[in-house]
């Protein structure tokens, strides 16, 4: 039973990092239309930075995290600016293509400046605690407070705020924020500006736990596909329940099934949605 | 007329200078290198069929090329068969793949068919990579044998497997071309250019998209076999995504939905890639940024550009001779 806890926490963990990703896709996607695959390379490129800040730098783990969100939200805006707005109204494989040349090409810049080698992220955030019989350690613990202190943040940036509205208004109806006089420009680059800026914190946070490596966001990226597919591509909440869904399936899987085949899981369940649901689960008007 | 025997004479040209290539010019790593592009271009003919002309972006090819070569290498090292059976077999096997993987896969669209293929992909090489007993995992898998005899021909040369792909790249050129100029082939653009169109003008979706589906995986796995049999070791690096993501590459450099794109790009990428030693390990680096210009501005690649370039031309000509033409006859009238 006490296994079992276990698993169910350390999927917690997990699915906080996929969820913090997969918000940032489904972002991206439902207002945006881009089918994003360069978003893992997002993510690598922030533990890159919040890596370098702490060990060539020497700054606190908080302020190398934010250095690293201002960074990939900066890239972020960057390749939407350069590349994505001109693609607008294009063909999605045209989109996806281009995707995929930003990702060969950051994947390639990680391993040109940063080595193929893994690198180990220190944190400040070491030691074991007890919580309620279970041994954890504090820095999963982090993950887990923090991935929800940045949904709740998001939840209201986006509905109390009217930047927040206009970027709701435009996942709702194009044409009709377009006819109130929606900026679609800024809300487009600012919409890559937040999904960087998610894919950064996930990134930094789960480090730690994990290894730093150039393709480390490859897996990432299509599980966090995965989820929004189960999910319904551009639905916040339906990101949220499929990041957890699948942490904790994945956790459960790989301690009672095969440790082996975990990362299958995952490809599974989504051939299995697919195969029975072609559109994907609780698709809305968004295609 | 003038413009067909010259394109005719162009393409017997290209012929004669791939077969004479080797007798003139008996290079060994430059010989490997034209190998490998023939065997790769293959698979690329078949990532063209699906994605260039039915226009559905399969990214589970890497995954098809793997099952090809797993297969020849299994049936001969395994399964001890001669290679020529175990080459058919492969292959079969890699259609049959296919065929299940379309049946299933072509009902969902755009996004998400790359998202289910990707799945696919994936799939298969997380398989190869664990299934330690069958594939030899990480290790991979040692000792494919060459290309076995056909009555007195062997290939155990260099030369000789450089034909031997030569081959099975011309079949697979002559095959596409048939294909491309056929009603078949009509029809797969139809469906690019719009579902609802081909099918309201009585077209079996599906039924195209399948085919187009199988046969492209049939592609993709008669080269991975070629491959096996020509490196001699395989591990489960060639089913990774990035493996499709180059072959993706190599087509958009030469021309996505053109007949001549799959080898001009493989030919132009990877040699790039060979002679340019730095861009061996970083060639992402500059091929990555490629990659994204030619979708931002020539999204038709090399020889679609081209071709839209001697297209443009053309009207020009046909535009002034009908304009001289016009004032001719008006003043054939005034007069």
């Amino acid at each position: 039973m006490e296994l079992l806890f276990q698993q169910i926490f350390n999927g917690l963990t997990i699915g906080s990092v996929y969820t913090l990703v997969a918000l940032g896709l489904t972002l991206v996607f439902g207002i945006l239309h881009v089918p994003n695959f360069a978003h893992g390379a997002f993510y690598m490129v922030g533990a890159y930075v919040t890596l370098m800040m702490m060990v060539g730098f020497g700054f606190h783990y908080w302020i190398a995290i934010i250095a690293s969100i201002t960074v990939v939200a900066l890239l972020g805006v960057v390749t939407q600016q350069l590349i994505f707005k001109k693609l607008e109204g294009a063909d999605g494989m045209r989109m996806m293509v281009a995707a995929i040349g930003i990702l060969l090409f950051l994947e390639a810049f990680g391993q040109f400046m940063w080595g193929t080698e893994y690198h180990r992220m220190d944190t400040p955030y070491g030691s074991v605690v007890n919580l309620f019989g279970l041994t954890v350690t504090l820095q999963r613990l982090l993950i887990i407070v923090a991935a929800v202190i940045l949904m709740l943040a998001l939840h209201f940036f986006l509905t109390k705020t009217m930047i927040g509205a206009a970027i709701i208004a435009m996942a709702q109806n194009r044409e009709g924020a377009f006819l109130v006089g929606i900026n679609a420009n800024q809300v487009a680059w600012l919409t890559f500006a937040i999904a960087g800026g998610l894919a950064a914190a996930a990134a930094s946070l789960a480090s730690p736990i994990n290894l730093v490596f150039p393709t480390m966001g490859n897996l990432v990226i299509m599980k966090a596909f995965v989820i929004i597919i189960i999910g319904g591509m551009g639905s916040i909440p339906g990101a949220i329940l499929g990041g957890y869904l699948l942490g904790l399936t994945e956790s459960i899987g790989a301690t009672y099934i095969s440790s082996d085949y975990k990362d299958v899981i995952a490809f599974l369940l989504l051939v299995v949605i697919l195969t029975a649901k072609p559109t994907g689960l609780f698709t809305k008007g968004v295609q | 007329m003038l413009n067909v025997l010259s394109k005719r004479t162009l393409l017997l040209l290209i012929a004669c200078v791939a077969v004479l290539f080797p007798l003139v010019f008996p290079n060994m790593y430059v010989l490997q290198l034209l190998t490998l592009v023939f065997i790769w271009s293959i698979a690329v003919y078949g990532f063209n069929i699906i994605s260039g002309y039915v226009g559905y972006l399969s990214l589970a090819h890497a995954g098809f090329f793997a099952i090809g070569a797993y297969g020849l290498g299994l049936l001969t090292t395994k399964a001890g068969m001669p290679y020529w059976m175990a080459l058919f077999l492969a292959v079969a096997i890699t259609s049959i793949a296919g065929a299940i993987v379309g049946v299933v896969a072509l009902r969902t669209k755009s996004h998400f068919f790359a998202i289910y293929t990707m799945c696919v992909g994936v799939i298969i090489y997380l398989l190869i990579d664990k299934w330690d007993s069958l594939t030899g995992g990480v290790r991979g898998l040692i000792g494919i044998p060459a290309p076995g005899s056909i009555g007195p021909i062997t290939f155990d040369t260099l030369i000789s497997q450089y034909y031997l792909a030569l081959f099975f790249l011309s079949f697979t050129i002559f095959l596409c071309y048939r294909i491309v100029h056929s009603l078949l082939g009509r029809t797969f653009i139809a469906i690019r250019n719009s579902e609802e169109l081909a099918k309201t003008i009585g077209i079996s979706i599906m039924k195209n998209q399948l085919l187009a589906f199988t046969l492209s995986a049939l592609f993709a796995g008669l080269s991975g076999a070629l491959y096996a049999s020509f490196i001699r070791f395989i591990g489960p690096q060639i089913s990774a995504i990035t493996v499709t993501f180059e072959m993706l590459m190599y087509l958009l450099v030469g021309g996505i939905g053109t007949l001549a794109g799959p080898i001009v790009g493989t030919l132009i990428v990877i040699s790039l890639t060979q002679s340019l030693q730095f861009l061996e390990e970083y060639r992402m680096l500059i091929f990555g940024p490629v990659v994204v210009l030619l979708v931002l501005y020539y999204p038709r690649g090399i020889t679609g550009s081209i071709q839209a370039y001697m297209q443009k031309k053309r009207q020009k000509k046909v535009k002034t001779a009908k304009e001289k033409r016009d004032v001719k006859r008006n003043v054939g009238e005034a007069g």
